[in-house]
């Protein structure tokens, strides 16, 4: 301790903390352009009310928006060997790290939680797209790695929701080594016949689009979203030509087969809720329809449908 | 006429000098031999020392280096019987990838690999080793035929990386890829991987979640192309020296990491040196690491491939 880490640390940080956003300000809808009233925009979950577009969501408004009553417990993940390379480019990537850090109040990019949803447990990792783009380096792995093991041990479904531009390159090859972990992560919660779900948002791409984020049991995406394997920028220069229109987006996706559904941020609670009690829940929630009693007659076509249906029961 | 690399130039003048001085001992029946035994002597000389320390940037160049040998050069010498298998029985056959049953020094395997093809007709033919989603589905098809025989998985890695291409990522480049890592993490085979050349991000790892990887002394294996890494983090791919320093992207690296089990040595100068030699040592190295996988169970090597992954990066780095 000097007066150095007593004094002048604490300004530096006042500095840096974000300021509390007043609640008068206007944003510009990135897609449409027209304003929109900040608490407006809020109030719509971050989705412009002029033109439909789908902002970014932090990841604790994702949270909040997915579990029941907005309410849920975070994990605490493992620590990892920060900067394993002392990496530096035009800058430390320690400083890098210190700086997401601060403005996030997170250690790293993905954030894990458990809680109902629909009144049913389930585990969610969240991605972070405002650290460090939501790469995914050894944190990212070690958090979903955590999550697929909280999964199983509360036998409870799996969602991740990815928003990250792909492999964290500061982390070099040992980056590249989380597509396999999370893959594992991924494989381990299937093998417990649990429902993996992914919910795709803006960006996901190169990585972790390339592991864990395309391996969903069921894949549903947000509209608008970037999904792919390489940058738009890298194929037009590989190819030397300009990219079709929603090219990479996840209407794009869908029509291409690579998605379940493209669903609006307003209807993806009661999707998940759906899709979850339809997977978990192999009798129908209504109220038990009575047997036939013996002597109401059959008609024989329904009798020999049924008779087959038994047969092929039997397999 | 050899290819040589920049930093090989005063490598090139001395054996240049060699050649000629070789031409005229022919004519003029002078013997030379002692002027070319000491030229000869200091070329090696000068070779040990560029090689023995090679810097990341020019490893770079020498596993990207025209005259390396590559999958096809290895299955030729080293699979016997080799039997190719083609088609990703959905939409094509990608040549960027190469793949089918042999014998390796007596028993039979699968191998695979991409291949980079080693003049015009070839590289535009095998796509300069850069696989499109048919290419990992077929791959992805081949590691559960192996699955399915018992066979154990040989997998040679040399790419840049997946193609980045509107018809690759219209046909699921991310999904291919993502299935192939999760087959490569389901077999229960032994399987082997080895980084030949280029170890090109998504493309490589694709076909090399193996229980042991191995890698060529000069091969490359990194999460970006150097160059890419420049244009992105320094905002000018001019310093693609720089971003190849602070990658550690070298075998020599990725084993303290241990991201890599083992490095396989390449003869004196690098493996286009000498194709023969580094093939062999390739193959022994190989058939050791087949050997120290042949009493265990399936779903151990599964296990232990799994466990390898998920410990990887934990220890030993602060």
């Amino acid at each position: 301790m000097n007066w150095l880490t007593n004094f002048v640390r604490p300004k530096i940080r006042a500095l840096v903390r974000k300021a509390d956003v007043p609640d008068n300000l206007w944003d510009k809808c990135p897609s449409c352009g027209k304003m929109i009233f900040h608490r407006d925009l809020e109030a719509n979950l971050r989705v412009c009310q002029h033109c439909g577009h789908h902002l970014r969501l932090d990841a604790k408004r994702r949270l909040s928006m997915l579990f029941d009553d907005g309410e849920y417990q975070r994990i605490e993940l493992p620590k990892v060997t920060l900067d394993p390379l002392r990496f530096r480019d035009r800058k430390r990537y320690a400083d890098r790290l210190k700086e997401a850090q601060a403005r996030t109040e997170e250690p790293d990019a993905t954030l894990v939680a458990h809680g109902l949803i629909g009144g049913r447990p389930a585990v969610v990792a969240v991605f972070d797209f405002a650290f460090l783009g939501g790469s995914m380096g050894m944190a990212v792995g070690e958090a979903l790695i955590a999550a697929s093991r909280l999964a199983v041990l509360q036998q409870a479904p799996l969602i991740v929701v990815p928003a990250s531009g792909g492999a964290r390159m500061q982390e070099g090859t040992l980056s590249l080594m989380q597509m396999p972990r999370t893959v594992i992560a991924a494989q381990e919660v299937k093998e417990a016949g649990l429902p993996y779900i992914v919910l795709l948002t803006d960006p996901t791409t190169g990585g972790v689009s390339a592991s864990f984020a395309m391996l969903g049991d069921i894949a549903i995406a947000e509209p608008g979203s970037i999904i792919g394997f390489a940058g738009a920028r890298v194929i037009e220069e590989t190819i030397r030509e300009k990219l079709p229109e929603g090219f990479q987006r996840a209407e794009y996706l869908l029509d291409h087969g690579m998605i379940d559904m493209v669903v609006p941020r307003h209807q993806l609670r009661e999707t998940l809720i759906r899709i979850l009690g339809l997977l978990r829940n192999p009798r129908p929630s209504a109220e038990v329809v009575a047997l036939p009693q013996a002597g109401i007659e059959i008609p024989a076509d329904a009798a020999a449908a049924a008779a087959g249906e038994g047969a092929q029961g039997d397999r | 006429m050899p290819h040589y690399l920049d930093f090989e130039k005063p490598i090139a003048e001395l054996e240049g000098k060699i050649e000629e001085l070789r031409h005229l001992g022919g004519d003029s029946g002078v013997n030379i031999a002692d002027e070319v035994g000491r030229l000869q002597a200091k070329a090696e000389k000068l070779l040990r020392q560029s090689y023995g320390r090679l810097t990341p940037w020019q490893k770079v160049q020498v596993a990207r280096h025209p005259d390396r040998p590559h999958l096809v050069h290895y299955i030729e010498s080293l699979i016997d019987e080799f039997t190719p298998l083609a088609g990703d029985r959905a939409f094509g056959e990608d040549r960027a990838i190469i793949g089918g049953i042999g014998r390796f020094r007596g028993r039979p395997v699968m191998v695979m690999g991409q291949e980079k093809g080693n003049d015009t007709d070839s590289r535009i033919r095998h796509n300069f080793g850069s696989a499109r989603p048919e290419g990992y589905r077929k791959a992805r098809r081949l590691m559960l035929l192996a699955d399915r025989f018992g066979l154990p998985v040989l997998s040679l890695v040399d790419t840049a990386g997946a193609y980045p291409g509107i018809d690759a990522e219209a046909r699921g480049q991310a999904e291919a890829i993502a299935r192939c890592v999760e087959t490569s993490l389901s077999i229960e085979v032994p399987f082997v991987a080895a980084i030949i050349g280029e170890g090109g991000s998504g493309g490589a790892i694709a076909i090399a979640a193996a229980n042991k990887v191995l890698m060529l002394e000069h091969a490359i294996y990194s999460v970006i192309s150097p160059e890419g890494c420049a244009s992105i983090l320094w905002r000018s791919a001019e310093h693609a020296k720089d971003a190849a320093d602070a990658l550690k992207l070298t075998a020599q690296d990725l084993l303290r990491l241990e991201v890599i089990d083992s490095i396989v040595p390449e003869p004196l100068g690098g493996a286009h040196r000498d194709v023969p030699a580094v093939i062999q040592s390739l193959g022994d190295a190989l058939e050791t690491a087949l050997l120290e996988m042949s009493e265990i169970k399936g779903g151990v090597l599964r296990a232990r491939r799994r466990d390898k992954f998920i410990e990887m990066g934990r220890a030993g780095l602060s």
